[in-house]
């Protein structure tokens, strides 16, 4: 008889996606390491209002608060899960080109941002990336203004402390995250001016109504932005389609929101603007997938209209051998679809039976949740015209200040039109954000601009960050220490002689 | 109007406050246990306490620790996410600015500078 | 020579800078890049313009004939046009002179016999003492051995400083084609006639190879292989600081480690600050091929050495790294001239980790030596027909990068 050893597994991330595999890794019979940067587990979907905060009814604020609060203590408690909080992965060392495996994980624990925290490697069997996404946000004049938050801030402000950006506030941008992020500031006793939604109702409704059998498979979503939808009728906040804010105006910080009429291109109708008092302005124009990690893993993306996201196979194996990725990282497809890819993921990568009948629904749920993401994409797309409300002087690079202008003079010349080094000459990308916030924006731009000059060598792409967090040079001089409760990496059982 | 904390009474999760205090530049600012940094600072009334390059206000804009626009210097750590940073009672937060920092680095033996270059 | 057809394989620095000079020397110069200008070798690095790191030498000469021309050559630019201007002040040059900081007694003792050599070369190397040293870097360990300031060390933003060479050459008249790869040569009569490319044939009267790293593997296309291969170095990239560190300031082991040959790691503190605020650690030397996987040990080392001089940095996050590949031929010198197998084949490469300061002297001397004019130094020792260059074939590498 022998005994097999139980596969190790770290999953990156605590949000739907990365508890959801932790839960059915550890159903698998897989160890299981937990990491997230956070306190709590729950991401951004399920963001927890603090312990100190010793709520009696944390349930109000959470859509679903039974099963996540149920799956969280269950994977917490499990004697196979080593739970790891406040934990950034700042490197992922991939292996040599002929080792197999997962990268080696580099880890910081402690305080975020804090100078004395311990440095750590873990060596796991299979690596399960559940990183999540965060607002995209395309910039327009005065966006830099305080007072201008992505939406995803004012619902973390709002769920997570109770903490409301403003009185009198005005939601927009694109997609269905307006609608949650609208209802949370009224819960919490906001105004809400207006939401607006940039495309026109005829895109909105032939990404939504077409192929209406799928949206019945994802009730627990529809269901959710039903509820959305009355607490907006409730308040009498008027949801405008076909409208956009075009412009943020202040002295130092938001005091009032310029919004325009939009055409099917997101194009401005002239002659349609229109000035509201606001202090404080929500924006969202979609989701961008925190992509540093796979592509620190060398994982493939595939293109999408909405964007590059991380390629995986029906079993969520990405392209390289033992790393697999679950939730938003494949595609905007909100917690259901998360969850199903997540124990898709978690129960084969900890070594379960692909052929096992609940992970055959898992994967049709999976599926199901697929399709809905392309219905968003197809109902929310950020239209082509969208820079035409652009001026020279319009910081496109919040860190660094770069404007409009100046990405413009350094794309159209011929020297130094390669994005690499107008990212040099313009620095947009280059201050702390290391370009999370304006990557995109500026690769695209940078593409119209210049007619796509070749880079040459394959292109390193806005998400590519070696560096996936800062690290302070004393603990990136200190050698690692330790993981507790983590033995090195077991090596191949070999034939016992003794 | 400023941004601003649920008041206890009437936030439908029931929540107990326990406060806590903290020092930005020296003032007071009181907030409560559990809240970020970014946190306590909108809901004591500031909305910005960084300078970009070109000295323009800043303070909290993503929120979830992706776009650094809200760094401030901790108990002398700078380089801090507010929003991403727990508050503890008696924290020292000092405002960062590109060029005219209040932050000299720590001289070579380790300790803060003092003198203004 | 008018009417004479020169291409340039390579828009690196190196590439850029002999575009310029046989453009203005009336060369019909056309410059062949497989990825865009600037976008490899030259942007990966730091923009050394040092005289500091090396003995007396050849390398020495070309590093002062460079180091002579970078202000005048910027001035030409400046004065062209206003867009010139525009190009040369984004070049960021800042003559900040270097300090070199040895940490024991043996390192005070090699350094101190280091520049005394270089005097006799005419080199500057003024002795600091504790007090000048701590005056002209506060920040700096006060745990030193001996410190020595070299006013002639300088900076530049590399891929602003190709950029504006490169444009400087099209505004003479060169051609540029990006996105263009090498695919062989055209030969009749034992002499190189044209190059095949993705984008069709390209006949040509001279070429130049200055394709950096990428050298050893371009010249065996060609049919003359030369041993350029690549060595990988990493750079720190902090978050933006209030200034804190006025030269380029480096420890007394980076001399030892640029004149290595060995495949292990070396590393040694190389720490300066960029105009945006951020500082800059280096610096590594591996010879891992084009492996461009980061490795946090590598990291870890160079963060380690760069904290023995400025101990006060502990607290300061790294927000970037990057790697970059760097020419590098076994006996440490250049390759500058006429490759002998092939007529009409030019090499101008493996200047290592000092191509961005070397290039305007590199290229000053290929335009004097193409024209058949006296050149400023002696060319023998950088020749293509040497052993280093020649004895092994070359050295292909996978076309990765980072």
């Amino acid at each position: 008889m022998t005994t097999r050893v139980p596969r190790h597994v770290a999953v990156v991330g605590a949000g739907p996606a990365g508890l959801a595999a932790a839960d059915a890794a550890l159903g698998a019979g897989a160890r299981v390491t937990l990491i997230d940067s956070a306190e709590q587990p729950g991401g951004q979907y399920h963001r927890m209002l603090p312990d100190a905060y010793d709520a009696a009814h944390p349930e109000r604020l959470q859509h679903g608060w039974h099963a996540f609060d149920r799956r969280r203590r269950r994977v917490l408690a499990h004697p196979h899960c080593t739970w790891l909080p406040e934990t950034t992965v700042w490197a992922l060392e991939r292996p040599a080109p002929e080792e197999t495996g997962p990268p080696r994980l580099h880890l910081l624990r402690g305080p975020a941002d804090g100078a004395g925290r311990t440095r750590h490697t873990l060596d796991p069997d299979a690596l399960l990336l559940a990183v999540g996404a965060h607002d995209r946000v395309l910039p327009f004049p005065g966006w830099e203004l305080p007072g201008v938050f992505t939406a995803g801030a004012a619902q973390a402000l709002a769920k997570g402390e109770r903490v409301v950006v403003g009185d009198h506030v005005t939601v927009a941008g694109s997609g269905p995250f307006l609608l949650p992020v609208a209802a949370a500031l009224l819960e919490a006793g906001s105004r809400v001016s207006a939401v607006l939604e940039a495309n026109p109702p005829s895109t909105v409704a032939r990404g939504w109504s077409r192929r209406p059998w799928e949206l019945a498979a994802q009730a627990g979503k529809t269901g959710e932005l039903a509820i959305y939808t009355s607490a907006l009728l409730r308040h009498r906040v008027p949801y405008r389609t076909g409208r956009t804010v075009i412009e943020a105006r202040g002295d130092g910080r938001v005091e009032e929101v310029v919004s325009a009429r939009l055409r099917p291109d997101w194009s401005v109708v002239p002659g349609s603007e229109h000035t509201t008092a606001a202090d404080a302005l929500c924006v969202t124009h979609g989701f961008s997938p925190q992509l540093e990690l796979p592509l620190a893993a060398g994982c493939a993306l595939r293109t999408t209209a909405a964007g590059p996201f991380v390629d995986t196979d029906d079993d969520q194996r990405t392209s390289r051998p033992e790393v697999y990725a679950a939730g938003e990282i494949t595609g905007i497809a909100g917690a259901p679809a998360a969850r199903a890819e997540g124990a898709v993921a978690g129960w084969i990568a900890g070594g379960g039976d692909p052929a096992a009948p609940a992970v055959r629904r898992l994967r049709r749920s999976r599926d199901q949740g697929r399709a809905f993401a392309e219905r968003l994409a197809r109902a929310h797309p950020i239209g082509a015209a969208w820079p035409g409300w652009l001026r020279p002087e319009t910081v496109i690079c919040r860190c660094e200040e770069t404007d409009y202008a100046s990405l413009c003079r350094a794309a159209c010349d011929p020297a130094g039109a390669s994005p690499r080094v107008a990212k040099l000459a313009t620095r947009a990308g280059l201050g702390p954000c290391q370009a999370r916030v304006c990557g995109p924006t500026v690769a695209e731009l940078h593409t119209r601009l210049s007619g796509d000059p070749a880079d040459g060598l394959p292109v390193a792409g806005p998400h590519r960050r070696p560096i996936a967090q800062p690290i302070r040079l004393g603990e990136l001089a200190a050698p690692p220490e330790p993981l507790p409760h983590h033995a090195p990496r077991t090596p191949p059982k070999k034939e016992s002689s003794s | 109007m400023s941004p601003r904390r649920v008041p206890a009474g009437s936030d439908a999760t029931g929540r107990r406050d326990r406060p806590l205090r903290i020092t930005v530049d020296g003032e007071p600012a009181d907030g409560i246990a559990g809240q970020s940094l970014a946190g306590v600072l909108l809901a004591a009334g500031r909305l910005a306490w960084r300078r970009g390059p070109s000295g323009a206000a800043r303070g909290v804009f993503c929120g979830i620790g992706v776009c650094f626009d809200c760094l401030v210097t901790v108990n002398a750590e700078r380089d801090v996410r507010a929003c991403r940073r727990r508050a503890q009672d008696g924290d020292e937060v000092t405002t960062q600015s590109r060029h005219t920092d209040r932050n000299p680095p720590p001289t070579a033996d380790g300790t803060p500078g003092t003198e203004e270059r | 020579m008018y009417g004479t057809r020169v291409t340039v394989l390579g828009a690196g620095i190196v590439g850029a800078a002999c575009a310029r000079e046989l453009a203005q020397a009336g060369f019909d110069v056309t410059v062949v890049d497989r990825g865009g200008a600037a976008a490899a070798t030259t942007s990966h690095g730091e923009g050394n313009v040092l005289v500091s790191d090396k003995g007396p030498g050849p390398e020495l000469q070309l590093a002062q004939l460079s180091r002579r021309l970078w202000p005048e050559v910027l001035a030409a630019i400046a004065e062209g046009s206003a867009r010139g201007a525009e190009a040369a002040a984004a070049v960021e040059w800042e003559p900040k002179g270097g300090i070199v900081v040895a940490t024991t007694e043996a390192g005070a003792r090699e350094l101190s016999a280091f520049a005394a050599a270089q005097r006799t070369a005419s080199v500057r190397a003024d002795v600091l003492d504790a007090d000048a040293l701590a005056d002209a870097e506060p920040f700096v360990t006060r745990d030193h051995t001996a410190a020595l300031h070299y006013p002639d060390d300088a900076q530049v933003q590399p891929a602003a400083a190709a950029t504006a060479l490169l444009a400087d050459a099209l505004a003479t008249g060169a051609t540029l084609r990006t996105g263009c790869e090498v695919l062989g040569a055209l030969t009749r009569g034992g002499r190189l006639t044209g190059i095949h490319t993705t984008a069709g044939r390209l006949g040509t009267d001279l070429c130049i190879n200055a394709a950096g790293p990428w050298s050893g593997d371009l010249a065996a296309r060609l049919g003359a292989p030369v041993d350029v291969r690549p060595r990988r170095g990493d750079v720190l990239v902090t978050t933006p600081l209030p200034p804190t560190v006025f030269h380029k300031v480096y420890d007394a082991d980076y001399v030892g480690a640029v004149g290595s040959s060995s495949e292990d790691l070396q590393t040694s503190a190389v720490v300066e600050s960029t105009r945006a605020g951020s500082v800059l650690l280096g610096s590594s030397r591996r010879r891992v091929g084009f492996d461009d996987r980061l490795r946090p040990d590598v990291l870890s080392a160079v963060a380690a050495k760069a904290l023995r001089l400025f101990p006060g940095l502990a607290g300061v996050p790294v927000m970037r790294a990057y790697g970059g590949f760097r020419p590098y031929v076994p006996d440490h010198l250049p390759v500058i001239g006429p490759d002998p197998r092939l007529p009409g084949l030019w090499h101008v490469s493996g200047h290592e980790g000092a191509g961005i300061g070397l290039s305007v002297g590199t290229a000053r001397l290929v335009r004097h030596l193409m024209l058949g004019r006296p050149t400023e130094i002696d060319p023998a020792p950088f020749r293509v027909d040497r052993p280093a260059v020649l004895n092994a074939a070359a050295h292909p590498g996978s076309e990765e990068t980072v």
